[in-house]
Order: structure tokens, then sequence, then C-alpha cells
């Protein structure tokens, strides 16, 4: 996995075979915020464009899998159509973006691994979370289990790899870090990944419209909060961050 | 009061499955729904239903079902043995029971996954636009899960109506061949020129690692050019896998939405319900084919199925639907699988 730089991907587009029933555009290789606002810009275009027979796209790090209707569209017809929406891809365009600010309780019984990974870092516990909350993270991709936020942006002082022994059950709201990556879980679930804390927002909740809180392109800023605070604020119902808007030529302001 | 289906005994692993979650892989949620579409589709043709509706797959073993109300119209596709109150009757063939009566569904007697389905379905509320049960988000059917016993199943329809049942002759439905049929890609550059000709040339089998989200085969080596590691990306379905190990694993309708092993090939959308139908221990074989070859097997599949309707015949003589509701049954369309 290659990490490039945060500016000017040299991006190349290609097409690759998904079965019958679906394509991959992919845009380039390895784990860059750069790569994955390109991802996320032709995501977009796809949308946008209403191609006939798409059923639904999977944005990731480095490439957007096409599902598509096979008795609607073929990989012969839809494969140049998706190469022509991936052109001039790489230069930022000032489209807005969401970036929430999420409030996080660290440490302690809601973050039980901070310490631990304060001191494989040569760090106190409060530059962690210093650190975690000075960071501007982006959504590069939702997978694994629903709402599964996986963050890029992690500082370079706390890539750590992920645990030995992964727990069987993490909880809900977990904010974590595994690897140069964060991420955001929303509902309960085995992990490797180190627990730095939870947050009381539910980023997944079937009783809210959307369900879905984050989506694949958001910004993200953490914001500590108390035990006392956690505990006031997971009583609200259908409880959403404070948001603001930003663009992508603000990106990697805190890299 | 509502007509509920009492579950007296539930079978290993049933679950309600239509025919999936569309259009919320983006947000980590899988597809899911029916393993096998055209048996699914069958099971609601019988009962008159169109095939998006709700139906329950029962692998390997059936449930015990006790209607509360009714009567129900049911039928169940696949060639498992039947009671009524313990006296056999017919799979195949749609039947109407009374408040009280209890329909067994015995063990398959080929394959792995069968279906039944209920005339007018299930009364259950779609989460994200589906009813589909996936077990590992705990999503969908009854409650996130397998039927269990002691589940009461509540009904759309409180009672059938007294008209004629209908049947299908399942050596009329399309055959599936030996070999599965894959196209190579997404990442087949990832593996030796002896790695893929290892999965092409050999024989696999079924390892006992094979459910609903995805089958383990058991094989011959398949060499990675560079390690097994990718950047994580979207798995469609019917994606074959291939982890550290060598051996592959292809992805099936509760997949997880994105993963980081290389795949080396990806069975199409027709083949996946046979693979889906196989067991332990079953052996088999992959054959490539090129993305266009691919396209016109789908083509001959989506004609035979729009036959489908036109297999229906009346059990025991009596008329059945009138052609208008054949024709509205629907059994093509829907892009979830591949597959019709």
């Amino acid at each position: 996995m290659s990490v490039t730089s945060p500016s000017s991907p040299s991006l190349s587009p290609r097409l690759l075979a998904a079965g019958d029933g679906a394509l991959i555009v992919e845009l380039g290789e390895g784990v860059a915020p750069a790569l994955n606002a390109a991802v996320h810009r032709l995501d977009r275009r796809i949308a946008d464009a209403g191609l006939p027979g798409v059923v639904e796209t999977v944005p990731t790090y480095r490439s957007v899998l096409v599902v598509f209707d096979p008795a609607l569209t073929s990989p012969d017809a839809l494969g140049p159509a998706l190469l022509d929406l991936a052109r001039d891809l790489a230069r930022p365009t000032a489209e807005p973006q969401r970036r929430w600010i999420v409030p996080v309780c660290f440490g302690g019984a809601h973050g039980e691994d901070l310490d631990d990974v304060a001191r494989r870092a040569n760090l106190t516990s409060d530059e962690v979370v210093a650190l975690h909350c000075a960071a501007d993270y982006r959504v590069y991709m939702l997978g694994f289990s629903p709402g599964f936020a996986y963050l890029g942006g992690l500082p370079d002082a706390l890539h750590q790899p992920r645990r030995e022994n992964p727990r069987m059950v993490t909880p809900a709201g977990s904010v974590m870090q595994g690897g140069a990556q964060a991420a955001i879980s929303p509902i309960a679930m085995p992990s490797g990944w180190h627990l730095l804390g939870r947050t009381p927002i539910k980023t997944f909740d079937l009783r809210r419209t959307p369900p879905f809180l984050l989506a694949p392109g958001d910004r993200i800023r953490f914001s500590p909060i108390t035990a006392a605070e956690y505990d006031r604020l997971a009583a609200r119902d259908g409880l959403s961050p404070d948001q603001e808007t930003v663009t992508d030529d603000q990106q990697g302001a805190a890299a | 009061m509502t007509t509920h289906l009492r579950v007296a005994a539930a079978g290993p692993s049933s679950t309600v499955q239509d025919r999936g979650r569309v259009g919320y892989q983006r947000y980590g949620v899988s597809v899911a729904g029916a393993a096998d579409p055209l048996l699914h589709a069958v099971a609601n043709a019988l009962v008159g239903n169109p095939a998006s509706e709700g139906a329950v797959e029962f692998t390997m073993l059936g449930d015990t079902l006790t209607v509360e109300g009714g009567p129900v119209r049911l039928a169940v596709a696949g060639d498992a043995a039947l009671f009524v109150d313990d006296q056999p009757v017919p799979s195949w063939t749609s039947l109407r029971l009374r408040d009280g009566e209890t329909l067994r569904v015995g063990a398959l007697r080929e394959g792995t996954r069968g279906y039944w389905a209920v005339e007018g379905g299930f009364a259950l509320d779609p989460v994200l636009g589906s009813v589909a049960t996936h077990s590992r988000s705990r999503m969908g059917g009854l409650h996130g899960t397998a039927l269990k016993a002691g589940d009461r199943i509540p009904l759309r329809l409180d009672a059938a109506a007294d008209r004629g049942e209908a049947t299908l002759d399942p050596s009329l439905l399309p055959t599936r061949g030996e070999a599965i049929r894959v196209v190579l890609g997404p990442q087949d550059d990832a593996f030796t020129p002896a790695g893929i000709a290892a999965f092409l040339d050999g024989d696999y089998s079924v390892s006992h690692e094979a459910d609903r989200m995805g089958y383990r085969l058991t094989g011959p080596v398949i060499e990675h050019a560079r390690g097994f590691n990718i950047t994580s990306d979207g798995i469609p379905l019917g994606a074959v896998q291939v982890p550290g190990t060598g051996q592959p694993i292809v992805l099936l309708a509760d997949r997880q939405t994105t993963g980081g092993y290389p795949k080396i090939a990806c069975v199409i959308g027709p083949d996946v319900a046979a693979l889906a139908q196989k067991k332990p221990g079953d052996r088999l074989r992959f054959r490539a084919v090129s993305v266009a070859e691919a396209q016109a097997i789908h083509a001959r599949h989506r004609t035979a199925l729009a036959g489908l309707p036109g297999l229906l015949r009346a059990a025991g003589g009596f008329a059945l639907y009138d052609s208008a509701r054949l024709l509205g049954f629907n059994l093509i369309g829907g892009a979830v699988t591949g597959w019709e």
C-alpha cells in the first residue's frame, strides 16, 4: 500500500472487469487524500450522468464499483461512458462538502486503548487526544459493516499496527485507529483496531431519515467531551452533530 | 385477527429473502437477497406472488409451520419431502392450509437451498427498502436473523381464496451445467500465470466453511504475483477472492461490501445460484468466459426465465390463473443478483 503526495495525483483511470453485472473504474493505487477526492468526484459525476442501467455505485479508496443491470446495458456500452466521466478528475473543484464536528469521549472506559496508543507513540494521552482533534479527517469510504466509516488523515505520529488479538466485540459508537487510518463504527462488531473513545452520535440509526449520517467524501473533526457530557448526549434521541461546509480546496489543511 | 404462521420447528438456517437491499452498498450495507433467485421466483409464482415478494430460503432442511387463522396458500420450490399433518403432499405445487393445520418441510433431496412462499407475502416492514435478512448485521427478516421455533410470522392476507392450485414440473427449468463460469478480473494481474492456470484447470471442492456470505473452496493453491493485500475495494456478486492461503473464496449474497484480498475472477450471475446450491464436499471446476459470452449467456437465461409463468400448470384439473395474471408475474427484471 503506497501513500502518495496529497497534492496533484497522477490519475490513470482504467476499467477492470467485475463479472457480468459490474465494472470497476480504478483511478490509481494506494491510499491518499487527493486520489480519494478524485474517486468521490467521479462518483458524483456518475450519479449526475444518469447512465441507463446503472443500479448503484460503491466508491472506495481509489476506485468506484459500478453495479449495472445486464438486461439494460453492457460493459461495452457502459465502459467508454465511465472512462469519459473519469477525465480531468485531478483538479480539485470548489464543490462544497459537509464537515461534521463529532463529539467524542476519549479514554477510560470509553476508549480502553488510548493509554497504550500514547505509550507506543511516546506521547501523553492528552497529546494523542489533541492530535486526533486537530486532524482533518475525510471519510474515504464506508464498508465492512453498515455505516462503518474509514477515515483518512490520521497524523503520522499515531500510525501503529493493529492489535495482535482482535476484540470479539467493540461497543457501538467506537472511535478507533488501526494502521494509518481512523474509523467510526456505529454498530458493535469484532475489531482489531485500537479503541480511543466513543461518540454519543448515532451515525447509523434506522429510525432517522436518512439513516446514515456520514457519506463517502464527508469531512470529520473530533471534539472532546467529558463522560458526563457523553451520558447527557447519549440519552437524547435523533441527535445530529454540528455541521459546516468546506471545499476540496481546503483539503489537507491540517496535514 | 391477523393470520400467522407459527414456526413449530425451524430448519438450521431459514431466512426471509427477497431480491435484496439495493442502493446501500456505498454505506456498508450488504445486498443479501435470495441465493437462488430462480427457485425463489418459482415459489412466489406458484402462489401468485410477484418475484420481488419475500419468501423463506431454507437450507438443507425446511421448517414446520402451523396455521393460526387462514386459510393460507403456500408453495415449496425445491425437492423436499412435504407433509400436512403427516400426510405426504407434493412439492412444486401450491396448497391451501386451514387453521390449525401443520406443514412439515423435510430435507432437500437435491441442492442446498429451497424456498417456501405464501400468497400475499409476509406482513413485515422493509428495512432500507427490503425484507431480506442479513444475519451478520441483524437486519431485515423477522427479527434480523434466522427463523426459530416459536416465531409467529404475520401474513398480509388473512384468508386465501378457494381457487385452483398451481404446479410446475421442475425438469422444465433451465438446466445448470457442470462448470462454474467466470470472467477473469478485476485483479487477475495480482496472480502468476501458473496461479491462474491452477485456478482454471484444477478441481475444487466446497469446504465446510460455506454459507450465504461465501463459499471457501479447497484445491490447487493459486499463486499470488506480489503478496495478497490490495487496497480495499468494492466486492461484486460472485467475486472469487484469494487470501494468503491461496485457496479461493467465492462471495455470495450476504458478502461484505468491501475487502482487501485480490479477486482473480467473478462468477457470472446465472452460475452464482448454481454454486450456492452446492454443499460441503461437492466438487467443481471453473471455466473462463469472455464478457461478451457472459452477456450472451445472461440473455439466454432471461429468455428462459421470461417463459417461466408459462410453465405453471393447474394442479388437479382446476382452471389456473388467467393470462393477464400470468403476464403480471414479472419474473424478469431486477438487477440485484444479475441472475434474473
